[in-house]
């Protein structure tokens, strides 16, 4: 068999930006385009949605994307495979209809779901990172399983011109395309391996075409503004050709391809996911032509017999507030600020964080010493139960104007509702992926 | 004579949890051997002493070349609950780069 298919991926998070993507669909001449647009996180946020209004929970975007993608995508003949449904794929679908009957477009949406097992945990499950029952981190929101290629398979087969998932692991979206075109059995470990490291490069879309890689004068890379999103070929023995559109901006080469293969991976020869044990250390990466890098090598043992649950629980609120200072003895002022503001909020608060920016507040700390800087900006962030209670931390940064050092300015604050996330194992037999057609 | 990691190397943060994830990808190939000897999981951990409370774990990929240290409750908690600014601790490339090793085997 001398068929490739290419696969390109258009987003690698929900707030991606969205015209790499439609350059991708119109010019990349694509047999599947994915958008990735699930965080760990970010189903939960959408499940809060769901529970306050249950025609939302899919991702806020979606629309948009569906928008400009969708005309290209059936011209093209480009099928789209993408988790955008969130927590709530079968009302994701709908819209989806609307916007193809508002264009008088033709679509079939195959929605997989099944992701959703809140009614089948009862909270005494282990969390992995506490090693005690997930209901100990709060009141649980949402616990969404991680599905794997196997879930996506019979919404392929349906023909639908777009899949629609929830929670799937991300390499999966891409490895579902590869089984159902290449017949592979899902137990060829070694053959889902490869796979598994064709969808880990492309998952983040721009990460592997020189987004979050960039730097001046070292890692240079052209055109940023006009950064390209990838796509890759695949041939039935699993090589892959890695390339972005011709005059799109942007680098894929070796270097790029690197950073992106060891991107997140927990251990290099067990990177685990609901299709296959990969391991990435036998992978091989050569650059065959400008933005071209073939990778081969992928390899795996069997799919894990559990699958990983995302579990979102209310954590409270964090209230943040920032002010300025600048010029002579800006730390120094900046400092007395913290200090007073520690005084001010150390009863009321347990959990308190004060962050010089400009100086440690991103890496926490600095390695060796460094001159102080022209201006400095406070920063205090505070744990709370309550809205009320998380915005006194802006509050008393705020007064700092009058009730504080000299000179103080630009304060700002804020009050954010917090989840968190646990994750604990589910027997793959309690999972039970389902596919729901809808039609404009 | 001693360098910068950031003169020979490269890196990329990840995170999951309260897990960190960093590669260190040298530039050249030929400087695979150094970075293999100096820049162990012990002097990582001593680098991050004030950041990383857990284990750190480094693996070796003599294929790429490239090693990828995976660091145990590195992040104040991790993207969800912690106060930091960067929660994710995706800048955090840049701080292991700024370790300084002696440039000879």
């Amino acid at each position: 068999m001398n068929k490739s298919i290419r696969i390109g991926c258009g987003a690698g998070f929900s707030g991606d930006r969205l015209e790499p993507a439609v350059i991708l669909t119109q010019q990349g001449q694509l047999d599947y385009l994915v958008l990735e647009c699930l965080a760990e996180r970010t189903i939960a946020l959408a499940q809060k949605r769901k529970q306050q209004n249950p025609a939302l929970g899919y991702d806020p975007l979606l629309e948009r994307r569906i928008d400009r993608l969708l005309p290209s995508l059936l011209a093209n003949k480009v099928r789209l495979i993408t988790n955008m449904g969130a927590a709530n794929p079968l009302a994701a679908a709908q819209v989806i209809v609307g916007i193809a009957r508002r264009l008088a477009l033709s679509v079939t949406v195959a929605v997989v779901t099944g992701d959703d097992v809140v009614d089948q945990l009862t909270g005494d499950e282990i969390s992995l990172e506490m090693s005690q029952p997930v209901q100990e981190a709060g009141p649980l929101i949402s616990a969404n399983a991680y599905l794997g290629a196997d879930a996506i398979l019979p919404a392929l087969a349906t023909g639908a011109d777009i899949i629609l998932t929830g929670r799937v692991a991300d390499p999966s979206l891409f490895v579902a395309p590869m089984v159902h075109e290449f017949g592979w059995s899902l137990d060829d470990a070694d053959r889902i391996g490869q796979a598994t490291v064709i969808g880990h490069l492309l998952e983040c879309a721009g990460q592997l075409t020189g987004g979050y890689f960039a730097d001046p004068s070292r890692k240079d890379i052209p055109d940023m503004a006009h950064l390209g999103h990838p796509f890759a070929d695949v041939s039935a023995d699993g090589t892959a050709v890695f390339s972005k559109v011709d005059g799109t901006g942007g680098s894929l080469n070796v270097a790029t391809a690197k950073e992106q293969l060891l991107y997140e991976v927990m251990d290099p020869g067990r990177y685990l996911t609901p299709d296959v044990v990969a391991d990435f250390t036998k992978v091989r990466l050569e650059e065959i032509g400008p933005n071209q890098v073939k990778a081969t090598g992928g390899q795996g043992q069997s799919r894990p017999s559990t699958v990983k649950v995302s579990v979102g629980y209310n954590a409270g609120f964090v209230g943040e507030g920032e002010i300025s200072y600048a010029g002579s003895n800006a730390l120094g002022r900046a400092k007395l600020a913290g200090a007073i503001i520690q005084e001010r909020l150390q009863d009321r608060f347990t959990d308190l964080r004060i962050d010089y920016m400009g100086t440690t507040s991103v890496h926490r700390t600095n390695f060796g010493d460094h001159p102080d800087p022209y201006e400095v900006r406070l920063r205090v962030a505070g744990k709370a139960s309550t809205p009320e209670q998380a915005a006194l931390v802006g509050e008393e940064v705020e007064a700092l104007y009058t009730n504080g050092p000299a000179g103080g300015g630009g304060a700002r604050k804020y009050v954010h509702e917090v989840v968190g996330i646990v994750s604990t194992l589910l027997d793959r037999d309690k999972t039970n992926p389902q596919v729901t057609l809808f039609q404009s | 004579m001693t360098i910068k990691l950031y003169d020979i190397a490269h890196s990329r943060a990840g995170d999951k949890g309260n897990t960190l994830t960093l590669s260190l990808i040298p530039y050249k190939p030929e400087d695979y051997p150094l970075l293999c000897e100096k820049v162990t999981a012990d002097a990582v951990s001593h680098h991050f002493r004030d950041l990383v409370l857990g284990e750190i774990t480094r693996y070796e990929l003599p294929n790429l070349p490239a090693l990828q240290f995976v660091c145990q409750q590195a992040l104040s908690g991790g993207v969800t609950t912690s106060l930091t600014i960067d929660t994710h601790g995706k800048s955090l490339s840049y701080a292991l780069l700024e370790m300084v090793i002696d440039n000879d085997l």
